[in-house]
């Protein structure tokens, strides 16, 4: 069999692998929403103030809630893959509708932490590896420590009082300043001066997470035979460090990128409520305040699908850049 | 070398020694230092530090932003450590078993921690507070959830590497019981690798409780740093010490738990620190 058909098996075998994950995160979904108090009927009844009890199981009998549990199921599930995840009474629109609509922002914000995080993860952790025990090194690694240990709500708000309202440089928050009504690329950069500390904030835990990946990864591909094949044909190190070994080094990073969108997600909860960024973890944040469980439900779904997703596409860029892992 | 020897070596795992005991010191003499409620308005509100008898400010109440601290101190600790045995338990059993058994009971094992890893952990995390309602209780089955994933893994690995060995094969030849190999045989020669991961999820734990208590998903009854931090949050203009003392509080605490499990590592696996 060719290259490019096993490739092809091994991108459909992933995708296979990933329904039953799936099938479990709505099955945990549904549970979820079960163990909660109190049924859709009884928001609605809550919602208008009054209900009688025929009423109640009119409204039950018309969401299919005095099924058998098997049955709701069934029902949850047919809802979900035709992308019913429910209605927000809260905010009077269905979930779906909602979800999608705030989903933008956190993909820029989570992007933009993701490009920041690895790339000067990987800059810091060569760094680190090329002036092994000397105080770059050190302070590289005192770094990553500090940062492994501080809250992200916190950072966030220490970089409100000094960035935002002493030093004036960055706003507190929001991700555009509606007010102005910016057009093309004057909207952009407002959107992009808005990104800057949410961006910062979020990426800080996972820079120190890529650059003592990328810092263990250099050092250990540093010992390999290849290493010493390319200094004994007489290679500058130079070459050997940026060419041989940076290449190798870099794959550990990329899968681990994958690894942690998961975090990363829960992260930009606290982030974006730090910072009153209006993606899905605002969205959560406010879902939470007015106790609106089938909208968390919802952002929990998506937010699970997306760590799939996410998870899936990794797996396949790896597999193109490491043509040794096949693809069996 | 004795342990302390081995310990000893790793200076800044000292450090971190000191710092957890002075955390300790403060959670336990919280009601000698500060014997009323840190709940109480003890005088005048937003007094910065040092004024009016506050030796680190008041908030917008207030409150004393130092007892809060000290009180905080207990709820973190109690917290983060009750979830971290419960976690550590179900990842055990789960792990061992799965370990231990291979086969298709590995196989169902291993695709459920599997999922539980798949899922936003936070996100998790704050759904479960958010429908238990927040307590204590929620607050600990919430955080040990969505933490024992890893130590199943753990667990499972060092058990499939001793499950061959010779003296496992010994304790079969003798006739010993399943039940009485793993938990007097394999157990024990896995203890290191499981304290060293419980120290450090300790520290993930307290920053989870102080994320979500920071969310509004705190016990209500019992004040704790992310509760603080977010009650502070809304007069972080004019009051900055609210938010600023908390915070450093968790950085301390959990960055001191973290050398300290570098250092338990360093002392409980002294051959893997030789190799690097």
């Amino acid at each position: 069999m060719n290259h490019s058909a096993k490739r092809i098996r091994y991108v459909l075998k992933r995708l296979l692998q990933a329904i039953p994950v799936i099938l479990a995160i709505l099955v945990v979904n549904f549970f979820l929403l079960h163990l909660a108090e109190g049924d859709a009927a009884d928001v609605l009844a809550g919602e208008a103030g009054s209900a009688t009890p025929e009423y109640m199981a009119q409204l039950r009998q018309k969401f299919g809630l005095d099924k058998p549990l098997p049955v709701q199921l069934a029902i949850y599930l047919k809802n979900v893959l035709s992308f019913d995840l429910g209605f927000s009474f809260r905010h009077n629109m269905p979930v779906s509708q909602l979800v999608l609509d705030r989903f933008v922002p956190t993909l820029l914000l989570m992007v933009s932490t993701i490009l920041l995080a690895v790339g000067f993860g990987i800059v810091l952790g060569l760094f680190a590896a090329s002036g092994l025990n000397t105080w770059r090194d050190n302070v590289i690694s005192f770094f990553a420590l500090i940062t492994y240990a501080t809250p992200l709500f916190w950072v966030g708000l220490m970089m409100i009082v000094v960035f935002s309202l002493k030093l004036h440089w960055f706003p507190t928050s929001g991700m555009e300043n509606v007010a102005m009504f910016y057009e093309g690329w004057d909207r952009v950069k407002d959107i992009a001066h808005h990104l800057v500390m949410p961006t910062i904030t979020l990426s800080l835990f996972y820079l120190a997470l890529y650059t003592r990946l990328m810092r263990a990864s250099m050092l250990e591909q540093a010992g390999m035979d290849y290493v010493v094949t390319a200094r004994a044909k007489g290679l500058t190190e130079r070459r050997i460090v940026f060419v041989h070994i940076l290449r190798n080094a870099l794959l550990p990073v990329v899968t681990m990128a994958g690894v942690q969108v998961g975090a990363l997600i829960g992260g930009s909860v606290i982030v974006e409520s730090v910072f009153a960024w209006p993606g899905l973890g605002m969205l959560a944040y406010e879902a939470l305040f007015s106790r609106d469980l089938n909208l968390l439900l919802g952002i929990f779904l998506l937010s699970a699908l997306l760590v799939v997703a996410i998870n899936l596409i990794v797996d396949v860029i790896y597999s193109f850049l490491d043509p040794r892992i096949e693809v069996t | 070398m004795t342990f302390w020897q081995l310990y000893r070596r790793n200076r800044s795992a000292v450090l971190g020694l000191f710092i957890l005991f002075a955390v300790f010191a403060m959670a336990a003499f919280a009601s000698v230092l500060f014997p009323e409620d840190p709940f109480r308005l003890a005088g005048k509100p937003m007094s910065p530090p040092g004024e009016n008898g506050f030796f680190l400010g008041s908030d917008t109440l207030g409150r004393d932003v130092a007892s809060g601290i000290a009180h905080g101190a207990r709820t973190s600790l109690m917290i983060a450590g009750l979830a971290t045995a419960v976690a550590v338990f179900i990842g055990a059993v789960l792990g061992g078993l799965a370990g231990y058994y291979g086969g298709w009971t590995d196989d169902i094992l291993m695709r459920v921690t599997e999922m539980f890893q798949t899922i936003p952990s936070f996100v998790f995390a704050i759904l479960i507070v958010a429908i238990m309602k927040p307590s204590i209780q929620s607050i600990v089955i919430a955080i040990a959830v969505v933490s024992w994933p890893a130590v199943a893994r753990l667990v499972r690995g060092e058990f499939i590497s001793l499950r061959n060995r010779e003296f496992i094969q010994a304790c079969h030849s003798v006739g010993m019981g399943d039940l009485r190999i793993m938990l007097a045989e394999i157990l024990p020669n896995c203890l290191s690798p499981i304290i060293v991961a419980g120290s450090l999820m300790v520290a993930t734990a307290i920053l989870i409780e102080s994320g979500l208590s920071f969310l509004g998903l705190g016990d209500p009854n019992i004040i704790s740093w992310g509760f603080q931090i977010g009650a502070g949050r809304t007069v972080l203009r004019s009051a900055w010490w609210v938010c600023t003392f908390p915070g450093i509080a968790i950085l301390l605490t959990v960055l001191a738990i973290n050398l300290v499990g570098e250092g338990l590592n360093d002392a409980l696996n002294p051959r893997l620190r030789e190799r690097t």
